[in-house]
């Protein structure tokens, strides 16, 4: 039983692990650079701030939540460093410190919006605070650039390697596995699925749904900060204005193309890791190919509906085949 | 003209795999109330399903007033005159109860704008024949289910039906609502039209119907008239075998000490002053009307709604218990009323439902234990019996008999000393109401002490060791097993505000 539930866990993969497989292929044909070893660490490199966002984005969605804030959240954490750094401080420890507690504290009130003062869904408390933090962003740099060469500490995660690997994707990696094993094996994973399917029936089995959900805000918070912290490494700077770049919605199309629903419930870190790989690779391959960056929104927006129409359909193939067997 | 103003002939549908109609029949009378009974898979909702034209039948006929009729579609069944009031009430809400009746079938005033006033009026008019004085302009929310129930009836004259089917129209009624829907299934009759009731409860059936026809296993077993059946006939009809007991109490050991003392529960407009006590090795009912406050006085009891006062004793010792986790921890388990909003986790499988209680029993630190998760889990399904493919199905996709079976495992799996039924049966067929009442029997039997609140008088005279009988938030009456008061009339008495003497 557990078998055939895990061959069919990973059938579900095998599609968008083909679909990643077809793209690299196609990409591979149409430029002679795609195909090249620097290009894919620049390809995990570049992917490692989309994927740090996208596991918190995940764990909002298991619970039929969504966090918008996480790409303003993320600006905002480097703007407060950028701050400080105007303001005198050069101690990387102490930045970096700083940079997590805002992100943490940032998703503890996303939390406790939703959970302890009863906004009705975390769309409007996390748009809210989206707005709060971009404006916030640009105030504390006085809507100005700020510059972090000379600070290697803070620069370090975003920038540096091992051999070639990006070491901001080494902590990727690590995150996905014990964020990986935290879904699949713990009891406050199992709550987290539960939490999203019926916060009433679990509250009432005598789990803290308001604990569970705050969990996952505080850890969207914590990873977009981690994200912020790579950004400033990969750019050298900060800037108030990326704050509403479309950062929540590539992280949210990193998870949907990975299976997971709005509706709840679903979801998977390797399903997430493929989706944002897949973002990745398509950004890339179209700048090799030097298409526009309109034309890449647009055939972005084509993706995101195909992965979804994909998933809805095979999943109503399989109620379909689940009811007839059960006839 | 036929003497039927429907009949459905020789009908058979299958779905890949299996028969669910073989040369199924039904017939209704003009101003007949037929009763129609089976067990749940016996083929109610198929047979339903075809007479509505939301399924096509393989084989077979329908006749409308002796017309042959081929339904392709809910509108060509809706056009012939059958309209169908199901279980679950397609209601919206928030809208008015005037949008609720006409969607669909809005009345246009000049230019096509909708004319609510000629809408409203109308409206008022059919709820009014229905025996309900309501402001149409209201949302639907805003009334109870008897009224909603309504709205769905009103739909259905406005359709000049000739035949109404109500798919368990009782079973989320409290007394009073069941009486008017009554009333109105009469007056209904009265009018020529005719009605297939269907329904779980026995006592209905001969209270209400002219004819009852009983089928089983997707096969018409047999139609009549009402007063050529009884009790005993018609469960051996439906189950194809005689229950020799509809209700196969078994005695614990009562213990010495009470196991839960409630002492004068108080929460501002909800519970007055309620106080009992609960023994080891019995179970205590709770009997009332709906809104007499039974499942309130076990929510708070269970921490799930705060109290204003009141002491709550477990084994002589006073316990604080601010919210269900607190409850569990002191050894109560309590199964809700509403199993799919309150009980489980629909989209998730039974394996993790049957955890859901008691997630730290089956860890090591933080992590899932799955072998003894298997292990509980297979014994769960085998012992309670839930009929599953496995035991990774989604629930969401049992029968509600089954998915009840799953909520009981997933309590039975907390090790609770006190265990709060709250109408454990609803909407489940006989067969799975025995394997319940088993369940019951079992845990008295292991000394544990078992509160069950039910609004069935049979279930509960037929399975409580003693009676405690509740009415607008306070408790009227106590009454043992061997009281002389243990019976059906001063239990309504009661439950009505009577009093009972010693």
């Amino acid at each position: 039983m557990t078998k055939s539930k895990k061959s069919s866990n990973l059938m579900t993969y095998a599609g968008t692990f083909g679909a990643l497989l077809i793209l690299c292929i196609i990409f591979t044909i149409f430029s002679r650079n795609f195909l090249t070893f620097s290009n894919f660490m620049s390809i995990l490199r570049q992917s490692s701030f989309n994927c740090l966002l996208s596991v918190g984005m995940l764990l909002c969605l298991i619970t039929a939540g969504i966090d918008l804030s996480v790409g303003a959240n993320a600006t905002f954490c480097a703007c407060l460093a950028g701050m400080m750094v105007n303001k005198g401080v050069n101690n990387s420890f102490v930045l970096i410190v700083v940079i997590i507690v805002a992100g943490v504290l940032i998703g503890w009130i996303n939390g406790t919006l939703l959970t302890r003062l009863h906004l009705p869904h975390p769309f409007v408390s996390t748009l809210g605070m989206k707005n709060v933090l971009w404006g916030a962003g640009l105030i504390v740099t006085g809507s100005q650039m700020v510059s972090f060469s000379g600070l290697n500490g803070v620069m370090w995660l975003g920038s540096a390697s091992i051999g070639s690997f990006p070491v901001s994707f080494v902590m990727v990696i690590i995150i996905y596995i014990i964020m990986h094993v935290l879904l699949t094996r713990t009891s406050l994973g199992r709550s987290i699925y539960c939490a999203g399917g019926n916060p009433e029936a679990t509250r009432l089995s005598g789990i803290n749904s308001a604990n569970v959900l705050t969990f996952c805000y505080v850890i969207s918070g914590l990873m977009a900060a981690l994200a912020g912290l790579v950004s400033i490494g990969r750019s050298g700077i900060c800037n108030g204005v990326n704050a509403i770049q479309p950062y929540d919605t590539d992280a949210i199309a990193s998870c949907i193309i990975g299976g997971a629903s709005f509706m709840g419930g679903k979801g998977t870190m390797l399903g997430t890791m493929l989706g944002a790989l897949i973002i990745q690779t398509l950004r890339n391959g179209f700048t090799l190919l030097s298409i526009d960056s309109a034309m890449q929104n647009s055939i972005l927006g084509l993706v995101i509906i195909g992965a979804v129409l994909l998933d809805v359909t095979r999943e109503r193939m399989e109620a379909k085949a689940r009811r007839l067997a059960a006839k | 003209m036929s003497e039927y103003v429907v009949e459905l002939k020789n009908a058979t549908k299958r779905f890949p795999g299996v028969v669910a109609l073989k040369n199924m029949q039904l017939a209704v009378k003009p101003g007949e109330i037929l009763g129609l009974i089976g067990e749940n898979g016996a083929g109610k909702s198929t047979l339903i399903k075809v007479l509505t034209g939301v399924h096509q039948a393989d084989e077979g006929q329908i006749f409308v007033d002796g017309v042959e009729q081929h339904f392709k579609n809910p509108n060509d069944s809706a056009a012939a005159g059958i309209a169908c009031v199901y279980q679950e009430l397609n209601i919206e809400k928030l809208l008015s109860i005037t949008d609720n009746i006409f969607i669909n079938k809005w009345i246009k005033g000049k230019g096509g704008l909708l004319d609510y006033s000629a809408m409203h009026k109308k409206a008022k008019e059919v709820m009014a024949s229905l025996g309900q004085d309501v402001d149409p302009t209201k949302p639907a929310g805003n009334f109870g289910m008897g009224v909603q129930q309504m709205i769905e009836i009103a739909k259905a004259v406005l359709i000049n039906a000739k035949m109404i089917i109500m798919d368990e129209p009782t079973s989320s009624l409290g007394e009073k609502e069941v009486e008017q829907l009554m009333k109105t299934c009469r007056e209904l009759k009265s009018r020529g039209i005719g009605i297939v009731f269907v329904s779980h409860k026995l006592e209905e059936l001969f209270e209400l119907c002219d004819r009852v026809t009983v089928i089983r296993d997707g096969e018409y077993i047999s139609t009549k008239p009402i007063d050529e059946w009884d009790n005993d006939s018609l469960i051996t009809a439906m189950v194809g075998r005689s229950l020799d007991n509809q209700f196969p109490k078994e005695f614990g050991t009562k213990s010495a000490e009470p196991m839960l003392q409630a002492e004068h529960l108080m929460e501002a407009g909800v519970l007055r002053d309620v106080s009992f006590e609960a023994y080891g090795g019995q179970i205590l009912g709770f009997a009332g009307l709906v809104g007499a406050g039974r499942t309130e006085t076990m929510r708070a009891i269970f921490g799930a709604d705060p109290l204003d006062s009141g002491k709550i004793i477990i084994k002589g010792k006073e316990v604080q218990i601010k919210s269900p986790s607190q409850a569990i921890k002191a050894g109560i388990a309590f199964l809700t009323e509403d199993r799919k909003g309150q009980g489980l986790v629909l989209a998730q499988s039974i394996r993790t439902n049957l955890i859901l209680a008691n997630m730290k029993g089956f860890s090591d630190g933080p992590f899932l234990n799955e072998k003894r998760i298997l292990e509980a889990g297979e014994k769960n399904i085998a012992s309670l019996r839930i009929k599953t493919p496995s035991i990774d199905e989604i629930v969401g996709q049992l029968s509600g008999g089954n998915q009840q079976k799953v909520v009981i495992g997933k309590w039975v799996n907390t090790d609770a000393d006190i265990f709060i039924f709250d109408e454990p049966t609803r909407g489940i067929d006989v067969g799975a109401k025995v394997e319940v009442y088993n369940v019951m029997n079992d845990l008295v039997k292991q000394g544990k002490c078992v509160i069950m609140v039910s609004s069935e008088m049979p279930e509960i005279l037929g399975m409580s060791d003693r009676v405690i009988v509740m009415r607008g938030g306070e408790v009227m009456a106590d009454v043992d097993r061997d009281s002389k008061h243990f019976n059906q009339e001063d239990l309504m008495k009661a439950a009505w505000g009577g009093k009972l003497d010693d």
